[in-house]
């Protein structure tokens, strides 16, 4: 079991796989779907690094 | 193992492979975008524009343009470039010379005219390209580079290991940037490190991967093409190959659905003394990354053997892309970019916090 600390980066690394894999598809709108999901983890940092 | 266990895990492998990372991240942000920079730089060849449907021409005479262009060598290889008008053909001054005697001469694939000879080890790319490939040290810079590679898979785990009792301490993502330097990049090394944890997995594995390429092939050579290729053991090779367009049609004609990717002459690396080796590919997005060779006589064109790829080729096939991050387009190029950067901050980061921690223990 994926303990509680674990859960959103978890959920941020599987989104990042399916990024690459849904990518590897080749095509127009799979292609600006695996990207948007390989930079939502990009993203938390970003907010991450924003928080105080 | 126990925590401080993991904990010197992690600081020496990463000690070991930030250096050489940091090079494979810096000279690997030009390569995503080698095609726009060959643009810029007017060192990428465009074929002149031709009304669409226009039928290729015969590749004998592509053959012919390409050894009228460089007198007195043979071709080696013959490859279907990205744009369908461009054909590379790789020449050298005998059949098994080794790869770097071979030129390049690019040639219109509907006219069979040379259109140039890139000056393809030279410049900005290429430099970029060696140093994250070889070091310029060949195959050991290769393999130095992949151990490399394999203590940052190591580092990258162990420092995910270290990430859940760390987080303990605070909500995830929680920088904590009113107390000191040294905890607030703390943070973020950790926080960067846990979201890209994936992306350079990936990266980093299947750049191990790419690094056994020659092992991998030769592997492949003494397998299954030896087996293909054992009733003509012992034979002398042909010296004067036949025509490639029948080659490469004898090759499609049992295989609908795959186009050519490339030809190998006989006597090279890829292919037999006795055939033309035609490595054909699937038309769609998912089967163009894989090959599968048809071995056909060279001398009467007619085909002799075709096999799948065996596993460990086409591990080292499906790798190239994940690698590269060139599947995509630009959308995929640009997330390639910033992971990347991404991974350079970690690596700075990470140097930058054992050197503040030494120098707070000394």
């Amino acid at each position: 079991m994926i303990g509680p600390v674990w859960r959103i980066p978890a959920a941020l690394a599987l989104l990042s796989a399916a990024g690459l894999l849904v990518a590897l598809v080749e095509d127009g709108a799979w292609d600006g779907l695996g990207a948007a999901a390989l930079l939502l983890p990009l993203l938390a940092a970003w907010l991450a690094g924003r928080r105080r | 193992m126990s925590l401080r266990g993991w904990s010197r895990l992690h600081t020496w492998s990463s000690l070991v492979c930030t250096l050489f990372l940091l090079l494979l991240c810096i000279t690997g942000l030009p390569l995503i975008f080698h095609h726009e920079i060959g643009h810029l730089t007017g060192s990428e060849v465009e074929a002149p524009a031709m009304p669409p449907g226009t039928p290729p021409a015969d590749l004998d005479r592509v053959v012919a343009a390409a050894r009228a262009q460089r007198p007195g060598e043979v071709v080696q290889y013959l490859i279907w470039e990205d744009d369908p008008a461009i054909l590379r053909l790789s020449m050298a001054p005998g059949p098994t010379a080794p790869p770097d005697a071979l030129r390049t001469v690019l040639v219109d694939a509907r006219t069979a005219t040379v259109l140039e000879e890139p000056r393809d080890r030279e410049g900005f790319l290429y430099w970029m390209l060696r140093l994250h490939t070889d070091l310029f040290a060949g195959i050991p810079g290769k393999l130095f580079l992949g151990a490399m590679g394999l203590l940052f898979v190591v580092a990258t785990v162990s420092g995910a290991v270290l990430y859940g009792p760390f987080a303990r301490h605070g909500r995830f993502g929680t920088v904590r940037s009113g107390r000191s330097a040294r905890l607030r990049w703390l943070d973020l090394h950790n926080i960067l490190g846990v979201v890209t944890l994936s992306w350079v997995l990936v990266v980093g594995a299947t750049g191990v991967v790419n690094t056994l390429a020659e092992q991998v092939l030769a592997a492949w050579r003494a397998d299954q093409l030896a087996e293909m290729v054992a009733p003509w053991r012992g034979q002398p090779p042909v010296t004067a190959p036949g025509s490639v367009e029948a080659a490469v049609a004898a090759a499609r004609a049992v295989a609908p659905g795959r186009e050519p990717f490339f030809v190998a002459w006989p006597q090279t690396m890829f292919s037999s003394g006795h055939h033309y080796a035609v490595f054909l590919r699937g038309d769609t997005p998912l089967t163009h990354r894989l090959l599968t060779p048809a071995l056909v006589d060279a001398e009467t064109a007619r085909l002799t053997e075709m096999r799948s790829l065996p596993w460990y080729v086409t591990a080292l096939l499906v790798s190239q892309p994940l690698h590269f991050g060139d599947y995509g387009g630009m959308t995929l190029k640009i997330a390639w970019a910033v992971l990347d950067i991404a991974t350079i901050v970690i690596l700075l980061s990470g140097l930058w916090l054992w050197w503040r921690r030494r120098r707070g223990a000394a």
